[in-house]
């Protein structure tokens, strides 16, 4: 079973990143689970999502606490302790953060630590506003390139589906993405 | 169909498939996203529903008692305060003999607030004579409301049913559901066919003045319709599987409790990661089972009679704290056995109240202590799992 975390802020779609690569790991025959734990729901919060992809049916119902894979769609989240993004990450786990920076000036242990600038990406594709991009599609581009866990073409294929708007946008936001991740 | 939904969605799926009259509905988290999609599946035509827009949730039941009692299907959702608020109207609709089905999705009530998991706002409503499912997963949920309006439509019971799902752990969690073709949800479950209903062509008399030489008599036949439930459910229940599939097993359904010492009982979804760790103390040769009570109302008090033969230890886990004695589902089966000639140790463990992650850790150091009644007796009758300080 492959175990991942997502941290993001209220408004920035964590939640629904987490949800549409669980409908592509069925799209593809596997098994998924994805869910969100609220905090306090209000846009720029600290939230975090779940998500969960198995060969096996998945029945058990409980959070993640030592992910395989750990993805901070929000940098500043780096810098709030509460947020807990760093705990229980397993041994050599992935972590994929987005920010411009290389993946060698930040500090993870011994994860492999992959790097994006999915706030350019969503923004190049009007995602959102400057000011509050909508990141997660990008996210999906990386998730996929870095863990390898569900095929590009699948997670187009979601995304493409499941965006309520800018459908286009969304899938060039996932290319881009799975194409500009650094530390591959 | 196969979708991955959340158990909000699923269970508005649940509504569109049984072809639902009259929707009315007040949101509250976590419930709010049902009666969104439902109203989507309106707006765009998905089902041919009467959406009704209200200001509380006592008027969405108040709606629906009105709705149905001209002979339609009728559906609403709400938790926690929600719930509370229906309380009233919750004794009107059994009262009154109308199976409208409400989705409940299990949070806890305040102060302090708190919007998870717990069932106290269920538990609060077991007087009300509404028949109560505790459901595990988001097919579950689909399947459990279809199944809910055969329950309640039978001519024999006519009485509501709560088709009842974890805040967050199914009310927003996406998992694989199968939806089942409406023309054999059509076949299953045909249209509401009341025996009485609101008709100015064959006028009849509704809430009525009742005196004390019949009121008892009324009751009475509440009490003996939530009996015939009892049967009901198991026939639905079966009938159900042999169409589409899913064998739910009437009210409670037993886990590798075959040579069982101990017996573990849960409802919701804490019981979906219990069998995970039954399986892992089997592994060790510890005999230990479990019993997921699906339906709390009607209570399976034979069920628990036929265990209470076979076993030495029954631990009760409550998601949710009755003030003052215990939780509700220990007391149930502890009253369950009493007059019966088998005497298992019964303790109640209270956990996950308040939205705590149930996990498979905290359900094996409930197990142990479980295990650890069988060998050494019973040290309390009450433990509270995870509990901050110690009691």
């Amino acid at each position: 079973m492959y175990e991942a975390r997502f941290h993001g802020r209220g408004g920035q779609g964590a939640v629904t990143a987490a949800n549409i690569l669980a409908a592509a790991a069925y799209s593809e025959g596997k098994y998924s689970q994805a869910f969100p734990i609220f905090g306090v729901e209000r846009r720029g919060a600290p939230v975090a999502a779940f998500l969960r992809i198995d060969e096996k049916p998945i029945d058990i119902k409980f959070q993640i606490y030592e992910p395989d894979a750990v993805i901070i769609q929000d940098p500043s989240l780096l810098e709030v302790k509460e947020a807990k993004v760093r705990d229980g990450l397993k041994p050599g786990g992935v972590v994929i953060v987005n920010t411009k920076k290389d993946p060698s000036e930040l500090d993870f242990g011994d994860a492999e630590v992959y790097t994006i600038d999915a706030t350019g990406i969503a923004i190049e594709n009007r995602l959102g506003t400057a000011t509050n991009p909508i990141v997660n599609t990008a996210i999906i581009g990386a998730f996929v390139r870095a863990t390898g866990t569900i095929s590009l073409d699948a997670a187009v294929k979601a995304v493409y589906e499941l965006s309520p708007a800018k459908r286009d946008e969304n899938v060039a936001a996932v290319k881009a993405a799975y194409d500009r991740v650094k530390g591959v | 169909m196969r979708l991955t939904l959340t158990g909000n969605q699923a269970n508005a799926w649940g509504v569109k498939l049984s072809r639902v009259q009259v929707v009315a509905a007040y949101p509250i988290t976590p419930q709010t996203t049902i009666v969104e999609e439902l109203a989507e599946f309106a707006a765009n035509g998905q089902l041919d529903t009467q959406y009704i827009k209200v200001e509380s949730e006592h008027s969405a039941m108040a709606a629906c008692i009105a709705a149905e009692n001209t002979g339609v299907r009728t559906y609403t959702a709400s938790s926690s305060h929600g719930i509370a608020l229906m309380h009233e109207m919750l004794h009107w609709a059994v009262g009154a003999r109308l199976p409208i089905v409400m989705g409940a999705v299990n949070r806890a009530i305040g102060p302090p607030w708190n919007i998870w998991a717990d069932h106290t706002d269920t538990i609060s409503q077991r007087d009300t004579g509404w028949m109560q499912f505790y459901v595990e997963s988001n097919q579950e949920v689909l399947d459990t409301i279809i199944q809910a309006y055969k329950v309640a439509e039978s001519r024999d019971v006519l009485l509501p049913a709560m088709a009842i799902e974890d805040a967050f752990i199914l009310s927003h969690t996406v998992e694989r559901v199968e939806i089942p073709d409406q023309e054999l949800v059509d076949e299953f479950l045909p249209p509401y066919n009341p025996p009485d209903y609101l008709n100015v062509d064959d006028p009849k008399g509704f809430g009525s003045l009742v005196m004390p030489d019949w009121y008892m008599e009324f009751r009475y036949i509440i009490a003996r319709a939530q009996e015939a439930a009892r049967k009901r459910i198991r026939e639905v229940t079966k009938e159900y599987a042999e169409i589409f599939g899913r064998d739910y097993h009437g009210l409670v359904e037993e886990y590798r409790t075959e040579d069982a010492d101990v017996v573990m009982v849960g409802a919701g979804t804490m019981v979906s990661t219990a069998r995970d760790v039954i399986d892992k103390l089997r592994s060790e040769g510890h005999k230990i089972g479990l019993l997921k009570i699906r339906v709390f109302r009607p209570f399976p008090y034979e069920e628990f009679q036929d265990i209470a033969k076979r076993v030495d230890v029954i631990g009760v886990m409550d998601r949710s704290f009755t003030f003052g004695y215990g939780g509700a589902m220990f007391s149930e089966v502890k009253g369950a056995i009493y007059n019966t000639d088998a005497r298992p140790k019964i303790k109640n463990y209270l956990i996950g109240i308040g939205g705590r992650d149930v996990t498979p850790k905290m359900l094996e150091d409930t197990f142990r202590n479980a295990l650890r009644v069988k060998d050494h007796g019973l040290d309390r009758e009450m433990m509270w799992v995870d509990l901050k300080g110690g009691e």
